[in-house]
């Protein structure tokens, strides 16, 4: 299957992954609407932590063995079986916060615009290449087999 | 503080309607344009910082940004131009000299513009470059006089000592910047596509990190006159030398590494301590004359055992024929020439701005010259100093270089927008710093494929104007000034590049 891969050396910290990770899962899919106009502005499903120069773009693992997928106490998180990711089916999620406990990569965030539930990478719904990939300036972000 | 009278060079304009506040601009100007006001969830922006260099327009999500010159005008005065004010009031400001980066930005005539190439029509075919072989194939060195042979049991043997060459598969080389002056993203940039292409980049003067050995084989290792680097290791991982007398932005002038730019690397590469300024004196303090000059060449040629080209590199200046013959008769094997427009990471603007002579003119003086004199075949003559496109490479190969070099080109290529503001330090766009934060946004991989591809398209479009003139082979154009007319072009300026006008 195919992964995000993260090359830690190319990024810039721009946060366009951040950026375009929000048009994705926006409503409309339209960068000026989802963010001036759509309320609340959905979460960014990846995020770019950096110290000093040093910068990377973080989003889900996707893991072999997900401890997320284990750890999930009303069985929301699953592996799609069309694309492989790792999701959260926002109608069974509980808002309990365990997969968010267990994430070795810290890549789950809590979703409280007005939700409740588990934010995650879903390589967004089996694309071609997730808006974060596609839209790396200087492709600290490719979408490989590995 | 008193007054400054220093206006804005630039407007930045934002159409709010499309401004997502996302703060990409903010993050990514290194001159603080952009700034984000949390209260009113705005980007606010201050012209006055702004050099023009287009990152955050290119970077922009939602195109949001725009930047124009500023159209404030003073009153008109055809001699005291607004950019002569403006000088002024910064000298007076400052005191100092003004610096600038990059080529000559004046109106000088562009003789390329005032050259032509011939096609073949009816009485010569032309050729179809997708269907005929083409060759760019081109060698540089010192050429023997004549050839002579053996006859043994097997055929003819060789039995003329041949010089070492370079071989390049395209007439174009990477030319001189060194480590320090631009990142190592960008040198590493340089040297993995010279290496895809078949061609050489260059040193400079700022030495060979160790993780460019590697490179060896595709590099032209430099030795200026502050002798950064330079060491036996050095000098034989290259496959060629170039000594560096001069360059076209600053003839006459040495340079400057301001001690902030001497990194850990980049102190290990050049053999000075980290933080020092490294400076390059004007002159090299062991040559001053072409007999001091024949020394050093035979030194690098002794060093490295013959077994390399040595190329010796001046700016085009006033009387740059004579100046090359003595080059030639002191050993050189390549002579490289650097025209009044070649670029520089940083330079006085009143030198660049005002020394030293369009290339077109001295490649056209000193391949006549080396002709006259019977010597044009011992050595190569390179020219750079602002070859723009391939149209530049044929015309300058039709006025008689063996091949270009080209730097502007190939930092433009790897995304320079020609600010001019080299030697502040700030590239925005990763190529002329050594800020951790700005060198990471030059990915060698993105580099090295965009200046491969330049390379490649450029060679398509000389074999096409190559077959036009029906001419299947770079050595066929090499000095051939009858595929040239002169357009615009006055009688004396015709006759110093040895072509006839349009028409004629």
């Amino acid at each position: 299957m195919k992964r995000i891969v993260i090359h830690e050396e190319h990024c810039i910290g721009c946060r366009l992954c951040e950026i375009h990770c929000v048009v994705q899962h926006s409503l409309s899919r339209d960068i000026i609407k989802a963010f001036k106009v759509e309320q609340p502005r959905v979460m960014p499903r990846v995020l770019v932590e950096e110290s000093g120069p040093v910068s990377f773009a973080l989003q889900c693992r996707q893991c072999l063995e997900p401890s997320c997928l284990e750890a999930c106490i009303s069985g929301a998180m699953h592996r799609d079986e069309k694309t492989g990711a790792v999701v959260c089916d926002e109608a069974r999620c509980v808002g309990c916060w365990m997969c968010i406990m267990v994430c070795p990569a810290g890549a789950i965030q809590q979703n409280l615009n007005g939700t409740r539930i588990a934010s995650k990478c879903d390589l967004c719904y089996g694309a071609e290449v997730p808006a974060c990939a596609a839209h790396c300036p200087n492709e600290a972000l490719t979408y490989e087999d590995v | 503080m008193a007054l400054s009278l220093a206006t804005p060079s630039f407007i930045v304009e934002r159409d709010e309607t499309r401004c997502i506040a996302c703060q990409v601009c903010v993050r990514q100007c290194a001159n603080d344009v952009h700034y984000y006001v949390e209260a009113d969830n705005r980007v606010m922006s201050d012209p006055a910082r702004c050099v023009g260099c287009h990152r955050c327009v290119a970077m922009c999500p939602t195109h949001a940004l725009t930047v124009r010159t500023n159209p404030l005008e003073f009153r008109p005065h055809a001699n005291w131009t607004a950019s002569t004010l403006t000088s002024i009031y910064k000298q007076a400001e400052t005191g100092g000299m003004l610096l600038t980066g990059m080529g000559c930005d004046q109106p000088y005539p562009i003789y390329w513009d005032h050259m032509v190439l011939n096609a073949a029509q009816v009485t010569n075919p032309s050729i179809d470059p997708m269907r005929e072989p083409m060759e760019l194939k081109t060698f540089l060195g010192a050429k023997p006089e004549s050839l002579a042979f053996e006859q043994g049991d097997d055929g003819p043997t060789l039995t003329t000592r041949l010089s070492p060459q370079l071989e390049l598969d395209v007439p174009i080389l990477f030319s001189a910047m060194s480590y320090g002056s631009i990142s190592f993203n960008a040198c590493l940039s340089l040297a993995r596509a010279a290496r895809a292409s078949d061609t050489f980049y260059n040193t400079g003067e700022g030495g060979l990190h160790p993780d460019l050995y590697e490179f060896g084989p595709n590099t032209i290792a430099q030795v200026a006159s502050g002798r950064f680097g330079v060491h036996p290791d050095y000098l034989n991982a290259a496959a060629a030398l170039e000594i560096k007398i001069g360059q076209g932005a600053k003839p006459g002038i040495g340079g400057h590494l301001p001690g902030e730019k001497v990194t850990r690397e980049i102190s290990r590469t050049r053999m000075i301590p980290e933080g020092t300024d490294a400076i390059s004196p004007a002159p090299h303090h062991d040559i001053y004359s072409i007999e001091d000059l024949r020394q050093l060449i035979y030194a690098l040629k002794e060093a490295t055992h013959y077994a390399k080209p040595v190329s010796v590199k001046v700016a085009a200046v006033h009387n740059i024929a004579p100046i090359a013959s003595g080059i030639v008769r002191a050993g050189a094997d390549i002579v490289a020439i650097d025209g009044l427009r070649g670029g520089t990471g940083a330079a006085p603007t009143v030198v660049r701005n005002n020394v030293g002579i369009p290339i077109e003119l001295a490649l056209a003086a000193v391949d006549q010259r080396l002709r006259e004199e019977g010597i044009r075949h011992r050595a190569s003559l390179v020219v750079g100093g602002s070859v723009r496109n391939s149209a530049d490479v044929v015309k300058a190969l039709a006025l008689g270089a063996d091949a270009v070099y080209i730097a502007t080109a190939a930092l433009v290529a790897m995304g320079c927008h020609l600010c001019q503001n080299c030697y502040s330090g700030k590239c925005n766009w990763g190529i002329a710093t050594q800020d951790p934060y700005l060198t990471r946004r030059l990915n060698p991989d993105i580099g090295a494929r965009r200046l491969t591809n330049l390379l490649r398209a450029w060679a398509l479009e000389i074999k096409e104007m190559m077959g036009g003139m029906g001419i299947n082979s770079v050595e066929s154009l090499r000095g051939n000034r009858d595929h040239l007319r002169g357009v615009g072009l006055n009688p004396v300026e015709l006759d110093a590049l040895g072509i006839r006008a349009a028409g004629f």
